[in-house]
């Protein structure tokens, strides 16, 4: 072979793969034109598979299922493969940025009749005052785990402040989440969880630091809190309720309880990206998710509260298949007082989470 | 504050002329030779360096040197001096708004510039621990008259098999408070003993994951080393640590100074220990990296931060290279 020859099939070769890493952030379309799609995009293991077998075979609707991790991700992904997802599962202050940032499209909830079997306070959030674009999935509260052979409280009746005893030294996991800790500690003090006012978010700064120097945090961490508490390597975590039930059901020593000033709420929804190609298909997907049976399926292999009154009846049910005390346990239904002080996460604009971050970054840096 | 993912046109343009110029050395060089050359065997991997390093390297300074918005700026840097740096603006704003006075909330943030001092003490430390541990044991393993010596080698090679994550995970479980070695203390009576998160269980956890790093430069270049040299020592009247202290350590100083390179990088880069077995309670200069990344989401303080990581890099691996001109030790430094 000519030395010209081997040149330019170099060449073509670098501008061949140059064209390709081009093309590959556009979504790739599998699928026949025949063929009824639905593609979702949720949460890793936030679904009962047998949901989906069930929705397949009843309404012929193919289901392409893709997970994410964070939130974060899941918006960049959005952003990346117009066309790519119909349904997807975001957080309510992430609804809030792809409201605002013109992502998602309005539900026709005449295609969606089961939506009327959603609880009251969960209609008109603040992340969707005009409850036109989200239709919630699972929720649940941020309290305290706590291990009731080390600890004896009244659940009803204890403030944030527990986390600031000098007594508990060492036993206490906190969030290395900057929104859930300052969040809390936000509370504590009697101000708003999104609070935007400096000398608010510098108070709490300060109760956290003060935290940190009492000697009573054992560790900041995510992940592993959870298998730790149920192991007994603490005495008490700030934590999610879906996590503490799943500790609570691997050790029955442990307990749960929102305290008194109220904390966050959260609520993952299903909503439809503006670019989704198959709409009324989405729709069908979110309706059937609304479908008391299925909700209370999805409860029960998930364990996070259901937004769905309908599911909670039949959980509830002594002659049904779960025959549980669902509003009897506190940590999947709070009483109507501590909700009623709870309040969801709103997206704060960047530059006070440059704000919020900073301040992170004082307590990490507290020796 | 999620940076867009997707790269400028420029971006891809800047790739595809680095491949173009790839294939015009390759040109060349075979035009230069009429033919193949020994050099284009090189070629898969300097392909691979363009992609993996040259790339990465010229996206992080881009990255480092712009805003969210990709103009030019130094904030980055002026982020790194003062955390507070972006917060202060906001502040300022809201003061003015608000008509308040809020200077008291105008400070310097050093967390990064404490974080950077803070993983260079526990890279220094880890390193003499290191170097304390690893000399000995090299100096046993590449004795000739010790017949452990190999065995010795087979049993650090063989943890490196596994994962460097999944090793530093176990050791939690030794550590624990309901962990194997506080079992045993409390099956003797002698009560539990918080030895997990401390800065000493992540100095722990680094010695034991970076020891074998030190350790085979020096065995290597013990293990090459001429032992008639120190016999002629011990005929001309050496006695045993005569010898040792004469010949044996001069002449291994190469492996030294690679063994310290290996350790001293990855130790003042370490991430991940630090959140496992430290609990999140102090920060080492990559735990911090990897949260502008990962949590905060601002690639661009991230790139500086990274940037102002390999500057330092390379000047101590320049600093280094004096003691190792020859690079005997594997030319590491």
């Amino acid at each position: 072979m000519n030395m010209k020859r081997i040149l330019l099939l170099l060449l073509a070769l670098a501008m061949a793969l140059t064209m390709t890493a081009c093309q590959s952030g556009e979504a790739t379309e599998g699928s026949k034109p025949a063929e009824r799609v639905v593609n979702v995009f949720n949460w890793e293991d936030y679904i009962d598979p047998a949901v989906i077998a069930l929705f397949e075979e009843e309404t012929g609707i193919k289901v392409n299922y893709m997970c994410f991790t964070t939130v974060e991700d899941m918006i960049v992904q959005v952003e990346a493969n117009p066309g790519a997802f119909d349904v997807c599962f975001p957080s309510d202050y992430i609804i809030e940025r792809m409201i605002n940032k013109g992502m998602l499209a309005e539900i026709n909830f005449d295609n969606v009749p089961y939506s009327d079997q959603i609880l009251d306070f969960l209609l008109y959030p603040d992340y969707d005052p005009q409850n036109k674009y989200s239709i919630p999935y699972m929720w649940g509260t941020v309290g305290i785990l706590y291990n009731t052979t080390m600890i004896d409280l009244d659940p009803d009746n204890t403030s944030w402040a527990i986390l600031w005893d000098p007594r508990y030294q060492n036993s206490i996991f906190m969030m290395d989440s900057i929104r859930d800790s300052m969040g809390v500690t936000l509370k504590y003090l009697g101000f708003s969880a999104n609070s935007t006012e400096i000398p608010e978010l510098f108070a709490a700064r300060d109760m956290l630091i003060r935290q940190k120097k009492l000697g009573v945090v054992k560790a900041y961490q995510v992940d592993e809190t959870k298998d730790k508490m149920v192991a007994g390597e603490a005495a008490m975590a700030v934590m999610w309720s879906g996590d503490a039930m799943y500790a609570i059901d691997l050790n029955e020593d442990l307990s749960y309880f929102v305290p008194m000033e109220g904390s966050n709420v959260w609520c993952d929804s299903a909503v439809i990206p503006i670019t989704a190609k198959n709409k009324e298909n989405a729709e069908i997907f979110i309706n059937f998710l609304c479908r008391p049976d299925i909700a209370a399926m999805n409860w029960n292999y998930i364990w996070y509260s259901t937004p769905n009154k309908g599911a909670i009846e039949l959980i509830e049910d002594p002659d049904g298949d779960y025959a549980y005390d669902y509003t009897g346990n506190r940590t999947l239904s709070p009483t109507p007082d501590i909700m009623a002080k709870c309040e969801f996460f709103r997206d704060i604009p960047e530059d006070y989470l440059s704000v919020y971050e900073a301040l992170w970054m004082d307590l990490k840096n507290t020796k | 504050m999620l940076t867009d993912m997707s790269l400028p046109w420029w971006a891809w343009a800047a790739m595809g002329a680095g491949l173009i110029v790839f294939a015009v050395m390759i040109g060349m060089t075979i035009k230069r030779n009429r033919g193949m050359h020994r050099s284009l065997f090189a070629s898969p991997y300097t392909l691979w360096m363009i992609i993996f390093t040259v790339v990465p390297v010229i996206l992080i300074s881009y990255y480092a040197f712009t805003d969210a918005n990709g103009n030019f700026t130094l904030d980055n840097f002026k982020n790194f001096w003062d955390s507070h740096y972006e917060a202060n603006k906001v502040i300022k704003a809201e003061a003015e708004r608000l008509g308040v006075d809020y200077s008291q909330y105008i400070t310097r943030g050093t967390v990064n510039v404490d974080t950077l001092v803070y993983s260079l003490w526990m890279a220094f430390q880890c390193t003499i621990i290191c170097l304390v541990m690893g000399y000995p044991a090299a100096l046993f393993m590449a004795d000739r008259k010790m017949k452990l010596g190999s065995t010795l080698v087979v049993l650090f090679i063989i943890p490196m098999w596994m994962n460097f994550l999944l090793r530093t995970v176990a050791w939690m479980t030794l550590l624990e408070d309901s962990g194997l070695i506080n079992q045993v203390l409390e099956l003797l009576g002698l009560g539990k003993i918080q030895l997990m998160y401390t800065s000493n269980t992540v100095l722990l956890g680094m010695v034991y994951n970076f020891l074998p790093f030190m350790v085979f430069p020096i065995y290597t270049v013990l293990n090459k080393m001429d032992y008639r040299l120190s016999e002629a020592a011990a005929d001309l009247g050496c006695n045993s640590f005569q010898t040792l202290y004469k010949v044996t350590m001069p002449l291994s100083i190469p492996g030294v100074v690679s063994g310290i390179t290996m350790v001293f990088m990855p130790s003042v880069t370490t991430f991940f220990i630090p959140r496992v077995l430290g609990g999140g309670y102090t920060m080492m200069f990559g735990d911090l990296i990897e949260s502008k990344f990962l949590t905060e989401g601002n690639w661009n303080a991230g790139s500086a931060l990274s940037l102002l990581m390999m500057l330092l890099i390379l000047v101590s691996l320049s600093i280094l290279r004096k003691a190792d001109p020859n690079g005997e030790g594997g030319g590491l430094a």
